[in-house]
């Protein structure tokens, strides 16, 4: 699947994008329940955070990236990864701790990533992104360059002090990023009105003077209107901006959480029988796609992710011998050698020369 | 240093000049800031204020506002600001105000600086500068008088240096803003004020990871590095004319990569050492020494590894309690002649 790039906001959509867009998301629910099949079965380690539910959002913000925009995200990144172009394979691999995962097995599911894609990571303490985010599009703007950054981030991360000195800078420098808040109701299990003074997020971009704007996240067209315009204010006029997108997260906080201590199963129920799948999936047969030619796509989908899981099963675990690759620059050896008298046991037979390569 | 093997025109000596350990680290942004675009300076009053303790003097006239950036106080924003530009080959130097501030942005480098290179394969850099001194002295109090240098020193990661003199002030910022890694350049206030000679050559860096004999010696190692070396200095000097001891000094000049190999080549020499630092010695810089030398020197050593740091304490205001603290040259001096059994171990 490759990245999804458009060239302009659209008002509206043309089925074939709409199509491509549905693939990605079936994609992205797919693939999710794969990974919570194969985390239960001890294949998949760690902390292991799914998005079903949240797949308009993921996939309408992604789409109205520019194939040289930024995208760097928190910790629920599957289908970030999956949305701007990383193959399903290299993704499960990393789920699985293999070699050719995206992040050479040494990421899992919360540091997903893909430099040739322009997606720096898949980042794991709450809210400590922005900075690094806002960081680079300082860069942007040293360099002259039209590029934006598309910053997400969760309800969660929104009463970390990163989260306001993030927007503050962004606002005195006028920075080319736009803050994605991904609110799907909950950060972990305490609920946005508990957490919040201000539940209504988007509103405190008002206290930087930045645009602020909220949309229902399970709306795949509105989503990507949105993220475009506010990209394209961003590229062109160094606007920054607050987009938060409603939705929901069906599945618990990650994996190991049944998702039901603060919330009820009646709320889940009503949450998904307004599927943001099923809502796409409507508009594309309201738009004359005939739902054989959908149900092929969902059988192409299925196809797609047993093959990753498949690929993951057999890729090699990485070489132990190159536990410490990439931490340091080449040349830091040098810097290192007078280190080993006396070193811990084992620590001297480190060798970080050398990355991991793309 | 540089490591191309392209054949450069030996650049013109340009002389040495006496100067203080700010003009040398003044000197040291301005010539690198003149040699390579990618490098600018930003945090809280480095530029119309002329920086919080003037090491930055001058340099926003002379570079313009882009790169000579003020930024709100805002320690974990531009903190992790210099990591997302560094990140994509910008080469920011954050100049926090003090060591106790950088505590408000540990999250940025603890946690993102010192991962990059390892969670990204070594795809990508983050070639971060951070300047900041620590210290105390100035009757300054609990928070702000502080040194956590062992704190980051321990992080893999980060590499961390901390220069005792103008010459290594210049060399090491210079080897620092060149080095592709997350450096923390570790400055100390009282020490800003010293003089020295500098080399002015563009081309002159301090190796990082190599540790320096600061004054030679034959019966005692004393390992120090930051305002630590000039306190070592001054006491061998005393223990040469009272006591007619031969101390030799070895400032570290840089803690992660440390230079253990030089450390043990003097102990070998003297087989006796004292470790001392600014901070807490518990966990700190002197532990991992004290570490390092008895399984490096095991057969070497004439008497226990000792060592003096700052009291235990929160820092407290009164100037005598606070001289009480401090590891001063009485402490220095008490414990070196412990070590060398001229006096009673405390």
């Amino acid at each position: 699947m490759a990245v999804i790039d458009r060239t302009d906001s659209p008002v509206d959509l043309d089925v074939g994008d709409l199509y491509d867009q549905y693939r990605m998301m079936f994609l992205i629910r797919r693939f999710e329940e794969a990974a919570e099949r194969q985390y239960k079965a001890a294949r998949i380690g760690g902390y292991c955070h799914l998005s079903s539910g949240q797949e308009a959002a993921t996939v309408g913000a992604v789409s109205a990236l520019q194939p040289d925009d930024l995208l760097v995200t928190g910790y629920r990144s599957h289908g970030f990864a999956l949305a701007r172009g990383v193959p399903a394979d290299a993704v499960m691999a990393e789920l699985f701790g293999r070699a050719h995962g995206c992040a050479h097995g040494r990421g899992g599911s919360m540091h997903l990533l893909d430099v040739s894609r322009g997606y720096y990571g898949g980042w794991g303490i709450v809210a400590g992104q922005l900075p690094i985010a806002t960081g680079m599009a300082l860069s942007l703007v040293r360099r002259g360059a039209e590029q934006a950054v598309l910053c997400e981030l969760g309800d969660g991360a929104v009463n970390m002090g990163a989260w306001h000195e993030s927007l503050n800078l962004a606002g005195v420098w006028d920075l080319p990023i736009v803050f994605f808040v991904v609110n799907n109701l909950y950060g972990m299990g305490t609920s946005v009105e508990r957490a919040s003074a201000e539940p209504d997020i988007f509103k405190r971009a008002g206290a930087y003077r930045m645009e602020g704007e909220r949309v229902d996240g399970d709306d795949l067209e509105e989503v990507e209107a949105a993220t475009a315009r506010l990209l394209r204010a961003a590229r062109e006029d160094r606007r920054p901006a607050v987009l938060e997108a409603v939705t929901y997260r069906y599945r618990g906080h990650s994996v190991a959480d049944a998702g039901l201590a603060y919330r009820t199963r009646e709320e889940i129920e009503e949450h998904r029988s307004a599927d943001p799948l099923a809502r796409t999936r409507e508009i594309l047969e309201s738009r004359g796609v005939p739902p054989e030619g959908i149900d092929a796509i969902e059988a192409e989908v299925e196809a797609e992710v047993e093959a990753a899981v498949a690929f993951a099963e057999r890729d090699e675990a990485p070489a132990v011998d190159r536990l410490a690759a990439g931490m340091y620059a080449p040349g830091s050896e040098g810097q290192f050698e007078r280190m080993r008298p006396g070193s811990p046991f084992g620590e001297a037979e480190l060798v970080f020369a050398g990355g991991l390569g793309a | 240093m540089s490591g191309s093997g392209v054949a450069a025109p030996a650049p013109a000596r340009a002389g040495l000049e006496t100067m203080t350990y700010r003009e040398a680290l003044r000197l040291a942004m301005r010539q690198e800031m003149e040699r390579d675009e990618r490098v600018f300076v930003m945090g809280e009053e480095v530029g119309l204020f002329d920086g919080s303790y003037k090491v930055t003097a001058g340099l926003l006239e002379e570079f313009g506002p882009d790169r000579v950036r003020d930024t709100p106080i805002s320690e974990e924003g531009f903190v992790g600001a210099g990591v997302g530009a560094a990140m994509l080959g910008e080469r920011p130097i954050v100049e926090v105000m003090t060591l106790n501030f950088l505590l408000v942005a540990m999250d940025q480098v603890v946690n993102h600086a010192a991962k990059i290179g390892a969670m990204f394969g070594g795809e990508v850099r983050c070639p971060l500068v951070i300047r900041t001194p620590n210290g105390a002295g100035n009757q300054l109090t609990a928070q702000h008088s502080q040194s956590f240098d062992g704190w980051f020193a321990g992080t893999p990661g980060l590499k961390v240096v901390a220069p005792a003199n103008p010459a290594d002030a210049k060399g090491l910022l210079k080897a620092a803003i060149r080095d592709d890694d997350p450096v923390l350049v570790i400055e100390n206030l009282p020490i800003y004020k010293e003089k020295g000679e500098v080399d002015l050559d563009p081309e002159l860096l301090t190796p990082i990871g190599r540790a320096a004999v600061a004054r030679e010696g034959s019966d005692l190692t004393v390992v120090s590095h930051s305002f630590a070396t000039v306190r070592a200095l001054r006491v061998a000097e005393k223990l040469a004319a009272e006591h007619g001891v031969s101390a030799e000094v070895i400032d570290l000049r840089s803690l992660r990569p440390l230079d253990v190999e030089t450390v043990a080549a003097s102990v070998a020499k003297t087989n006796r050492v004292l470790c001392v630092e600014e901070g807490w010695p518990s966990y700190g810089v002197t532990a991992e020494l004290a570490a390092r030398i008895q399984r490096a020197c095991f057969d070497d050593l004439d008497a226990p590894v000792e060592r003096v740091g700052m009291a235990e304490v929160p820092l407290p205001y009164a100037k005598e309690l606070e001289l009480a603290a401090m590891p001063n040259e009485d402490r220095i001096e008490r414990a070196a002649l412990a070590v060398l059994d001229l006096a009673p171990a405390l």
